[in-house]
């Protein structure tokens, strides 16, 4: 039996409408991550990989072949972007975790400053990430393609709390080359419980 | 002496059904106009401000402070190139010069197609896959995001553009049926051609 498997999503792919529609999310879901999830089990195959989790194969990726760095990132992506999206839990951090947010940011509106310019600045395909670094501070960057911050060959490092597809899959369908647009929705979607529970979770 | 954008060398809709008129319009009136745009913008006042495309790639090319005018400039090439590979009813085997040189530096047109195909369906992210001539051979050569030959001295005979822009209101996430189509259907072998001489 393969190792990775495509994670359940908790939610119908008309559920983040409008902000991202229902054909994006179904092609997303199924093709993009879903391939990822099939070469990743292709690229561990009979390796030792197979008995290692996902995030210390990440930690450690710069060993491995590129296809790991390449699927291992884009299954770890898009399993954390489905969990730190829904419908239901719009509105804003809860507690302590907003006021840690506000004691490094600012207040909420710059912390969503700072993360839309980090997706905006990142040319061609990539991640946006709210991380908690090794340091542990709060902080925003941007990695290229699947990368992420986890991984050893990553300039931008610490672990992932929220995080946001900028590869044009992911709105093409719907904003075309308005890229800001879409991120500027993304912010009705943000789980901030879920975020909550990962900086809770990074900080033990 | 601004950038400019240059018009398509074919109507919106020439090359449906293989690439549709939206997919035209936004990658040619948004993306590359933008890239046009952001170019200007960034080198006015600079000593690059009257510099020609070529002249601002090969000044700024792996120069960590020029990044954005890099990426700019070379994607505004790149894209007047792309246009020019392709035209209606193109694609298939070659004539003239070109055909000639695949057969020599390649083996056949078949195995040219292979590694054409192969560079753009592995090209991990955005970027460009490309026929080209280095030390007098024809190869095949991949660049990331606005990355292009010129900037390192060989010279682009064909490119296709694999950012998911170029393709996905057609193919979605099907990028090898975009390449596919693009051999057989669309490129322009005159302009590869020319581009030999």
């Amino acid at each position: 039996m393969a190792k990775y498997e495509l994670p359940k999503l908790h939610y119908s792919y008309n559920a983040l409408e409008p902000n991202i529609d229902a054909q994006t999310m179904e092609i997303h879901y199924t093709k993009h991550h879903g391939t990822y999830v099939t070469n990743l089990n292709k690229a561990i195959e009979g390796t030792n990989l197979e008995k290692l989790s996902l995030e210390e194969t990440l930690r450690s990726v710069s060993q491995y072949p590129v296809a790991v760095r390449n699927n291992g990132g884009g299954h770890y992506n898009h399993s954390l972007f489905w969990e730190v999206m829904n419908p239901k839990e719009k509105g804003n951090p809860p507690g302590s975790f907003s006021d840690a947010l506000n004691n490094t940011f600012g207040s909420l509106d710059d912390l969503i400053k700072k993360f839309s310019e980090a997706a905006m600045g990142r040319f061609g395909s990539g991640w946006a990430w709210l991380v908690l670094d090794n340091n542990g501070k709060l902080s925003i960057g941007s990695t290229p393609n699947q990368d992420n911050p986890l991984m050893d060959v990553s300039e931008f490092k610490g672990t992932p709390l929220l995080g946001l597809d900028v590869w044009e899959h992911a709105y093409y369908l719907k904003y075309q080359n308005r890229r800001a647009e879409y991120v500027a929705n993304f912010w009705n979607v943000v789980n901030w419980n879920e975020v909550a529970k990962r900086y809770a979770n990074a900080r033990k | 002496m601004a950038i400019t954008l240059p018009e398509l060398p074919y109507s919106k809709d020439a090359l449906e059904p293989h690439i549709s008129a939206k997919t035209l319009e936004f990658h040619h009136d948004k993306h590359h106009n933008a890239y046009v745009v952001n170019t200007n913008k960034l080198i006015e006042g600079t000593e690059l401000a009257n510099a020609d495309l070529a002249e601002i790639i090969k000044a700024t090319v792996g120069k960590s402070d020029k990044v954005g005018i890099f990426n700019n400039a070379a994607q505004v090439w790149n894209h007047t190139f792309y246009w020019n590979c392709m035209k209606k009813n193109g694609g298939g085997k070659p004539t003239g010069q070109i055909a000639e040189r695949i057969i020599k530096d390649f083996g056949s047109y078949e195995k040219f197609v292979e590694e054409f195909k192969n560079a753009g369906a592995t090209q991990f992210g955005s970027g460009w896959a490309w026929l080209v001539l280095q030390d007098g051979k024809l190869q095949i050569m991949k660049t990331s995001n606005a990355d292009t030959p010129i900037a390192h001295g060989v010279v682009p005979l064909l490119t296709v553009d694999v950012w998911e822009h170029a393709y996905y209101l057609d193919y979605q996430n099907r990028r090898p049926d975009y390449l596919s189509i693009f051999v057989d259907n669309l490129v322009n072998w005159d302009f590869v051609n020319s581009c030999l001489k």
